[in-house]
């Protein structure tokens, strides 16, 4: 081994120096999170909502299967006969008293995969952070969706306009993983006509990113694919504008949202 | 009047008129507040850099693009508890905090930010001081900064403190030799230690003129290294090493006092770039333009020394933490040799051609020699090592 050589590799530490300044010009991957909120998974488990039929009655029956089958222990159910004047439910009985406790569940959806009348279903909520341990506790009042279908939002919540899409919609627990037979077929009911989903596409060139949620990688990913493989709008000079105008108007946004109080 | 000043400042000469008093007091708060303000963007600057040097976004809560970060930062560390370990040593505990801060501040009152004013028939430098003995006061104030980190450790009556305060000691005045050495090319050069006069000594010609070049770049590279050693930065922070020492000498400070050395390491920063800028780069000389005379000097010294304070932040992003044997032999082994080396060609090309030459010459055998001596020991301890293993 030469001298050169030798020299070569005692001074390879300044190869340092090289990385660091190319990583400046590289684009951050960090989500603004407040402001810039990832699309949410199909299938995120969120907190729970007690769905209700387009009448207005309570789809619960009070069996407590769900209950019973929480691995977490974190359901309470007592049913009680339908009042016979006023019933909650169709049928004979009701959840007459329906708690989760957050503080122990764990969002593993066997409650929804048990339930026989898909009254209870996961939301995509998940923004619910409490400081009180009653408040922990959802009870009926709480879960259940209010007159317009939606997720009723309690005073700890923040969750903003919006998130609650893709609520109250059911989705049948077995979903074939990913067959051909049932692409572009609706899987899951909407209730009270809100938060009906279009299918999932899976691989099909007729799936609707735009109504599911869902976002192609390559244009997730857009800011680290090579310049061809981009979706072509993004592609070029216009795309990279296109990108640089999305940044500018995320931070004119932020100052504007700290103009308004710091509410982020 | 006069008898009062005479009261509160012996040395006071009463021929002095009142306004050089005014501008003097204008000068030192001037300075203060700049160094202040400047060191408040310092911190923000230095994490808003190395956080795009690692692919995160860095502050940006407070103020656009988070320029208050800093100052929220230092209001959170004035309301927090000040704590006075129980086996402190009270008042030396309490007086490190300011040994590292004054002599900061002291540094940069010897640099020339610009060139000479006139503001009212008063003519003045825009230099808080021009000391006749101005690059001693620089050596002089960053031993004294040794101090303000080795009575922070051993003051705080603990183990981790302690030992960083043991390991910045004997850092500082390692690397303070090789920083005197290439010191003394500039002033041979320039033959004067007033900062003003080594300024003005590079005046000639636009870069061609400036030490950098003068001395043949080496000595600059060496006082970047030596510097950077003396402020305890990456990568040469093993004084605080996280991993190691927990906090290292200020492990025991909170709130203000912590603060105070926090302050102190930039406002360091700050100042070694603007000695390295006013001792190597020519200070404020530039090219300037014939409307508003007095700014371009101010603007040229802000712009170089700018691109020394992004030199520490990329130093601090792309090198690794030296091992303690490491730093002992770039320090004892290579900066001291070659700057020694370095001062000896630079002093016989200054007495005469013939001499550069001889002393080069003999300065290469006898790196030739050592370099043939250091590798015949190492083939016989690796062959003793073959023959015990």
């Amino acid at each position: 081994m030469g001298l050169l050589d030798s020299l070569k590799e005692d001074l390879s530490f300044l190869g340092g120096f090289k990385v660091t300044l190319e990583q400046m010009t590289k684009p951050r991957v960090t989500w603004q999170y407040p402001l810039e909120k990832k699309p949410k998974p199909a299938r995120m488990h969120g907190r729970h909502v007690l769905n209700r039929y387009e009448d207005g009655m309570e789809k619960c029956i009070g069996c407590e299967l769900c209950a019973g089958v929480c691995p977490a222990d974190c359901i309470y159910v007592r049913g009680a006969d339908n009042p016979p004047g006023d019933p909650v439910s169709p049928g004979e009985r009701y959840g007459f008293v329906y708690e989760i406790n957050y503080l122990r569940c764990i969002h593993c959806d066997m409650c929804v995969e048990a339930c026989p009348t898909e009254a209870i279903t996961e939301t995509k909520l998940m923004e619910f952070s409490f400081t009180n341990r009653a408040d922990a506790i959802y009870t009926r009042d709480e879960l259940v969706v209010g007159d317009d279908g939606r997720p009723k939002q309690l005073p700890w919540e923040d969750w903003r306009p919006g998130d609650d899409a893709h609520t109250s919609a059911w989705m049948r627990a077995t979903a074939p993983g990913g067959a051909a037979d049932y692409e572009g077929r609706v899987q899951w009911s909407g209730e009270l006509g809100y938060g009906v989903r279009a299918p999932e596409g899976g691989q099909s060139p007729n799936r609707d990113d735009a109504a599911t949620g869902m976002r192609p990688l390559r244009e997730v990913l857009t800011l680290h694919l090579d310049d061809d493989e981009r979706t072509a709008e993004q592609r070029g000079l216009q795309g990279a504008l296109r990108r640089l105008r999305h940044r500018v108007e995320l931070q004119r946004e932020l100052l504007a949202r700290r103009g308004r109080g710091g509410e982020a | 009047m006069i008898s009062v000043l005479r009261a509160l400042d012996p040395l006071y000469n009463p021929g002095v008129h009142w306004a050089e008093l005014v501008i003097a007091v204008i000068k030192v708060v001037v300075a203060f507040g700049v160094l202040l303000v400047s060191v408040m963007l310092m911190i923000w600057f230095e994490r808003k850099v190395i956080s795009d040097m690692q692919a995160r976004v860095g502050p940006n809560r407070a103020g656009p693009f988070g320029i208050l970060q800093t100052m929220a930062d230092g209001v959170k560390l004035f309301f927090k508890e000040d704590l006075l370990p129980e086996r402190a040593d009270r008042f030396v505990f309490k007086l490190a905090p300011y040994l590292s801060l004054v002599p900061a501040f002291v540094s940069f009152a010897i640099v020339p930010i610009g060139g000479v004013v006139t503001v009212a028939h008063h003519t003045f430098e825009l230099q808080v001081a021009d000391p006749p003995i101005g690059i001693l006061l620089l050596l002089a104030m960053s031993s004294i900064s040794v101090y303000g980190v080795m009575l922070a450790g051993w003051s705080s009556g603990s183990k981790y403190p302690l030992l960083g305060s043991v390991r910045a000691s004997a850092q500082m005045i390692s690397y303070e030799a090789a920083l005197g050495m290439t010191v003394i090319m500039v002033v041979l050069l320039g033959g004067t230690l007033s900062t003003r006069g080594i300024v003005d000594s590079q005046a000639h010609t636009f870069f061609a003129s400036w030490n950098l070049i003068r001395t043949g770049i080496v000595p600059f590279l060496l006082f970047m290294i030596a510097i950077t050693a003396e402020m305890n930065r990456p990568p040469f922070d093993l004084v605080e090493a996280e991993q190691e020492l927990v906090g290292g000498f200020h492990t025991e400070y909170s709130s203000i006092r912590f603060a105070m050395f926090f302050l102190a390491e930039f406002m360091n920063t700050i100042t070694m770039s603007a000695v390295i800028v006013t001792l190597f780069l020519g200070g404020p000389d530039g090219p300037r333009f014939h409307f508003v005379t007095w700014l371009w000097p101010v603007l040229w010294f802000l712009g170089k020394t700018l691109i020394f304070l992004f030199a520490y932040v990329w130093l601090r992003a792309a090198l690794p933490r030296l091992r303690y044997d490491q730093l002992m032999d770039l320090g004892w082994k290579v900066l001291i040799p070659l700057s020694l080396g370095w001062v000896l060609v630079v002093a016989a090309v200054l007495v005469g051609r013939w001499w550069g030459v001889a002393v080069i010459l003999a300065l290469v055998a006898a790196a030739g020699l050592l370099m043939r001596a250091v590798r015949v020991g190492s083939t016989r301890r690796a062959q003793m090592e073959e023959v015990v293993g």
